[in-house]
């Protein structure tokens, strides 16, 4: 506001034209320009040199470690202006007026030196000028407490908040009036303030905050609509938003997600899914969890997929396979290095455990028990991470049914896992039983694999699940 | 002697935390002592914070006792890379914390106490405070040979260091805080303080090195609730008060409001580490690949914990460059952390030619890499 008040000074300004001239436009901006360009009639902000006051113990000199604050910035009192260290001490040293901040005088790492000026800060030169001393202050609050302000030798309460609003709209709080405890002045008192001189409710920045609209005629009563005629019609106020968008840079997990599943896009993928009765397995699992557990191991659902899985793949090793960049190769890989997608605090990993042809189920257990831990901690290494050679993701865990996998290159299928819900279903003999069914959504790369192959591949990879002894037949 | 936590003494202490304004017309008018249940240090250290934020201090000071678990805190404007072997960190599990007071970088454990005086910016003295812990040394075990340096150390046998004191002025509240070390492991204290970080550059504080003892190597009658006691003790006379503990539970919202945010902010990545100073790192490693040995320079220059500008010097065609540019592309504006670049570069290797040689090669030059992280 300062600013265009002093573009119109130096219109008026004859004699000081020349310096207007040389300097460019943001010369304007710093502090010692304006004071060339006050008229009597305007009052531009006065520059007041904010000095760094005694940290005691007789120090003498900081160093700078912190700005929170920029040139531009506009502060209230007791914001934090920086951070300095002296002797293993850290010191906050906050504003002791409202203004905008105009000049740093040290940069980071800098010595400082109390009694010298730290900042220099544009105050409104109508509040005056506080004295050199520490203002009045109450000890520290929370945000609800209120604050005392002094201006012009007259207390005004308001909360800091509240000063903020009033100061973003250019209002003196001694002109509105306070209709908080003790003529406190409040956010209402101020919006009212605005409201009575331009006529219409301003949003309080920058909080969002929406206005609900006035009620529509619909919802009166029949009775009343005769009288509401007769009420003049309320002025419709718009519906105000004022939350701001955040933009901010790609970085990490989600920098890899965007670079793998962009590759994947290159992947004609095509979708096939069944529905499996775990019913059997389920009980399977009961029972063996207290061995497992006796050994150290948490045994879940997975290490039973991933083995039929690797069963399956051994049949149609197709799905474990890789097609080559010009699509001229198909390699078909010994190793079963079935990953597992895990969601992690920082996002998706997915670590995969080694040769699963050669592993019990024991085994398998075990392994994902450890990658578990390690990807929770965020220790996972290289060799966990790479070398897969076809996916699980078991999403179940989370929720959901059926879902649309994406294939991780450079492999060429993957099977997701929906949750395991309690269904009725008929069984032989046309009676309706409680089964545990789970929905599986196998997605894989049409350049090689075709419909076919994942069909049968899924249906040997139910069968195994659906009656785990059969699994004992076939286990290596 | 410590007592019990009772609901009237948490009641009792919700009035005298809640009440600012209204001035203490509590009992123990002039001087509070509390101690945490928790040993958890970044509850441990909300509770200071949320003391420093919302206490009234005008006219009480308050004495908080606090132990932990295995913990290394670095102070305000450290560098944790240069302070300590974040890898070991990692393996054993140790917690890493950013205190908001200045000072060096400290291993805490339950062998360790921690005491923060807490009082207004005026009356803020750290020698006084720190010569009340050597007369309660003193008073407890008299034969001991302690004494405070001027560089607010307290040194056992006039050499080892067994306190570090470091400090946090506000607008109107100050605290000055130090560590005594009881029975503390020194073998892990001085592995995980041990920095094997090379080639770093950093305007961060740097710490002091220096020998340390416990206190029980001295008097082994001495234990962890007898320094409480005694300190406590000394705090009481001083203040004219009684030498009553109150318990504070550094979880409970009702006492303590605001404290839950309070603890996750100490915990947040963006706290811990991305409030390094802006550091480079600049080194070689030798890569054994088949035999041979190569040579790899890598520059990195990291602001708010994250990587600002990457430099990566290999044998020439060792790697194929367009993958190297884009290992660097990716680490540029990601965290200085091994978990991010394990992901980053993992990712990348989807997306190249399937060439055993090539992984292999891959794989080394990032394992080296996060070995700087």
């Amino acid at each position: 506001v300062c600013f265009h008040r002093v573009r119109s000074c130096s219109s008026i300004r004859f004699i000081k034209s020349k310096y207007v001239c040389v300097f460019d436009k943001s010369a304007l901006k710093f502090s010692h320009q304006q004071r060339l360009f006050r008229t009597s009639a305007v009052s531009c902000g006065q520059i007041v040199q904010f000095k760094l006051s005694d940290i005691g113990e007789g120090i003498t000199e900081v160093t700078v470690k912190e700005w929170y604050i920029k040139e531009g910035d506009s502060v209230s009192q007791f914001d934090s202006i920086c951070e300095v260290q002296s002797d293993k001490a850290s010191v906050t040293i906050t504003s002791r007026y409202d203004g905008i901040i105009r000049k740093l005088h040290y940069n980071l790492d800098e010595i400082a030196f109390v009694g010298k000026p730290l900042v220099d800060i544009e105050i409104d030169a109508s509040k005056g000028v506080a004295p050199e001393e520490d203002v009045v202050e109450t000890p520290p609050m929370s945000h609800e407490e209120h604050t005392h302000q002094e201006i012009k030798g007259h207390k005004t309460l308001a909360t800091p908040a509240v000063r903020r609003l009033a100061m973003e709209n250019n209002i003196k709080l001694s002109e509105v009036v306070g209709t908080g405890k003790d003529n406190r002045i409040l956010k209402e008192d101020i919006l009212n303030y605005l409201a009575k001189q331009t006529g219409a409710i301003l949003p309080p920045s920058p909080k969002a905050e929406i206005i609900p609209p006035l009620p529509k005629s619909e919802t009166m009563p029949v009775a009343l609509k005769d009288k509401a005629r007769k009420i003049p019609v309320p002025v419709s106020r718009p519906i105000v938003f004022s939350g701001k968008d955040k933009t901010e840079p790609i970085t990490g997990f989600q920098k890899a997600m965007v670079k793998t599943m962009s590759a994947a896009l290159k992947i004609p993928h095509f979708g096939y899914c069944d529905e499996i009765d775990l019913t059997q397995l389920v009980q399977l699992r009961e029972e063996l969890k207290p061995v497992a557990q006796i050994r150290g191991v948490n045994l879940s659902f997975m290490p039973f997929f991933i083995k039929a899985a690797s069963l399956g793949l051994l049949q149609y090793p197709i799905l474990n396979a890789s097609l080559d960049e010009s699509c001229q190769n198909v390699t078909y890989k010994a190793s079963h290095n079935i990953g597992v997608a895990m969601d992690t605090e920082q996002g998706l990993i997915v670590p995969n455990v080694k040769n699963v042809q050669v592993c019990s189920v024991f085994e398998i257990a075990s392994e994902l028990n450890r990658l578990q831990s390690l990807g929770s901690a965020g220790q996972l290494g290289t060799n966990d991470l790479t070398g897969g050679t076809f996916t699980l993701s078991n999403i179940g865990t989370i929720g959901g049914t059926y879902t649309k996998p994406v294939i991780l290159p450079p492999e060429v299928a993957i099977g997701a896992l929906g949750k395991i819900q309690v269904l009725p279903r008929f069984n032989e003999k046309g009676e309706v039983f409680k089964a545990h069914i789970m929905n599986v959504s196998w997605s894989a790369d049409h350049r090689i694999i075709d419909g076919a192959t994942m069909a049968r591949f899924s249906n040997l990879w139910k069968s195994y699940l659906e009656n785990p002894a059969s699994m004992l037949l076939d286990l290596k | 002697m410590v007592l019990q936590s009772s609901l009237k003494n948490c009641l009792q202490l919700s009035c005298i935390l809640r009440t600012p304004k209204a001035g203490f017309r509590s009992t123990t008018s002039g001087g509070l002592i509390i101690q945490s249940v928790s040993h958890d240090i970044y509850q441990n250290l909300a509770v200071e914070d949320w003391i420093h934020d919302h206490m009234n201090l005008e006219n009480r000071q308050v004495l908080f006792l606090w132990r932990n678990s295995p913990a290394v805190v670095i102070g305000r404007h450290q560098n944790p890379w240069q302070e300590c072997n974040l890898r070991l960190l990692r393996q054993k599990n140790i917690k890493l914390a950013r205190r908001r007071s200045g000072g060096g970088t400290v291993y805490h454990d339950l062998g360790n106490i921690n005491l923060t005086f807490f009082t207004n910016r005026k009356k803020y003295e750290r020698m006084e405070n720190l010569k009340l812990v050597v007369r309660a040394l003193k008073a407890l075990s008299p034969q001991l040979d302690v004494h405070v340096t001027d560089r607010y150390d307290i040194l056992l046998d006039k050499q080892y260091k067994i306190s570090g004191t470091a400090a946090k002025l506000g607008r109107t509240t100050a605290y000055h805080h130090c560590t005594l070390l009881c029975n503390a492991d020194k073998f892990v204290l001085s592995s995980v303080l041990k920095s094997p970080y090379k080639g770093l550059k950093s305007n961060a504080t740097p710490s002091v090195p220096a020998s340390v003892k416990n206190l029980f190597e001295e008097d082994p009658t001495l234990t962890c609730e007898m320094l409480l006691d005694a300190i406590a003790e000394e705090y009481a006379t001083r203040h004219q008060i009684d030498h009553h503990v109150t318990l504070i539970n550094p979880a409970d919202e009702a006492v303590l409001p605001g404290i839950n945010n309070k603890t996750k902010e100490l915990q947040t990545w963006e706290w811990v580490y991305g409030k390094t100073p802006k550091f480079s790192v600049s080194t070689c490693f030798n890569m054994v690949y088949k035999e041979s040995v190569l040579d790899a320079k890598v520059h990195l220059d990291v602001k708010h914990g994250r990587v600002e500008v990457c430099n990566i010097d290999l044998p020439d065609q060792w790697l194929p460059p367009a993958l190297c540019s884009e290992l660097v592309k990716s680490l540029t504006g990601s965290k200085f952390c091994p978990s991010e670049t394990t992901t980053l570069a993992t990712a990348l290797l989807r997306v190249c030619p399937q060439d055993e040689e090539l992984h292999s090669r891959w794989s080394l030059l990032c394992e080296n890499m996060i070995t700087l992280m």
